[in-house]
């Protein structure tokens, strides 16, 4: 299991970003060859972030490049430079079933080229648009590559042809899909990012709303967002002790071989168990167990 | 490798360092503008150098002005530029 409760855009033409990545907290880091870097600086932006990989140690930090859609001109080159350096995920933006198809031969002649073993360059998948949306199950589905799917709301607005808002309504179909498809196929679903920076309330309002609906994590675009995200997407000590009440009660109830169990008066069943160890493996993760 | 028209790489940005190539055929030559450069200026003249070498460029005016790079990044904007160059 890997922890994605925050994964940071950093632009990739940036070195003083690019050589403290890994110094904000954030559970990943996505040096971005896409929107953060102007047209005309592409080639600076691939040869900073090989550069980096290269020098760097990020260390427990996930690495993760964005390159430019296949649609652009700039995508081809990004994949045959970047997947060399073998982040630790590639991520696809708009992405598609058909993209993804085109990305998986890229990356399996990369692999064979460089040596690699089969299917080892792992891919998260950027969804934003209202067709990759539909057809987000279908694009996890066609690769097992795909680690993550992130939620980007801002472009999905746009391509919706609707009002981009706070409260994130108009999003609501699209997370409740991506979690969904996500969870059927076991890989992460992100959240998209909460983009006025300076609304911490906001922010942690837009992040345990998208908690309830099943993420797992959420995109952030400024480190001050972190500790923010970090801390609806961390259990609370409430919920670590509730979680290791279950665990104790379930040893007890297997030493008297009973199958079903109760706690406080409630039931306690293989959700709740399933639960209470995922809680407890977050907790171990993040240092808050004793 | 030859740099056959002036090219640019790099901001002026913290941490960053912009490069500037205009073909030569005196050899290498370094002209740099540092932040650091009683301290470092000698490092920063040797991996420019160094760079250009590997890739193969044996004459070209350099004019440098960095702002706190580390060597990755004078590397990468050595190569960016020298790429541009070409």
């Amino acid at each position: 299991m890997k922890l994605r409760r925050t994964m940071l855009f950093m632009p990739g033409n940036n070195p003083g970003m690019l050589q403290t990545a890994d110094t904000f907290g954030a559970d990943s880091v996505i040096f971005d060859l896409e929107d953060a870097v102007a047209l005309t600086e592409k080639d600076a932006a691939r040869i900073l972030v090989t550069e980096a990989m290269r020098t760097m140690n990020y260390g427990e930090t996930e690495v993760v490049i964005r390159i430019n859609p296949l649609s652009s001109p700039f995508a081809m080159t990004d994949i045959d430079k970047m997947a060399r350096l073998k982040p630790d995920a590639i991520l696809l933006p708009k992405a598609t079933p058909e993209d993804m198809e085109i990305l998986k031969k890229e990356l399996e002649r990369i692999e064979k080229e460089e040596g690699f073993e089969s299917g080892t360059i792992k891919v998260h998948a950027l969804v934003e648009t209202a067709y990759g949306v539909e057809t987000v199950y279908e694009t996890i589905k066609s690769s097992n590559r795909i680690q993550a799917v992130l939620l980007g709301g801002e472009d999905l607005a746009a391509d919706l042809a609707v009002k981009r808002t706070k409260d994130s309504e108009e999003l609501f179909y699209a997370r409740t899909k991506v979690v969904n498809a996500c969870k059927a196929l076991k890989v992460d679903a992100i959240d998209t990012p909460f983009t006025d920076t300076n609304d911490y309330e906001g922010l942690a309002g837009d992040s345990r709303k998208a908690k309830m609906l099943g993420f797992s994590g959420k995109l952030a675009i400024n480190p001050r967002q972190i500790d923010t995200i970090h801390e609806v997407y961390s259990p609370t000590k409430q919920e670590i002790n509730n979680a290791l009440r279950v665990m104790a009660a379930k040893e007890e109830a297997e030493k008297e071989g009973l199958g079903v169990f109760s706690l406080d008066g409630k039931m306690v069943d293989l959700p709740i168990i399933n639960r209470a160890i995922q809680t407890l493996e977050i907790a171990e993760m993040i240092g808050l167990l004793d | 490798m030859t740099i056959n028209k002036p090219a640019k790489c790099g901001t002026l940005e913290s941490n960053d360092i912009f490069v500037m190539l205009t073909p030569s055929e005196n050899g290498i030559s370094i002209e740099l503008e540092s932040v650091v450069e009683k301290q470092f200026g000698n490092h920063i003249k040797m991996v420019i150098e160094e760079k250009l070498k590997d890739m193969g460029i044996t004459s070209v005016l350099v004019k440098a002005q960095d702002k706190g790079a580390l060597d990755y990044t004078i590397k990468a904007r050595i190569e960016g530029a020298v790429k541009r160059g070409c």
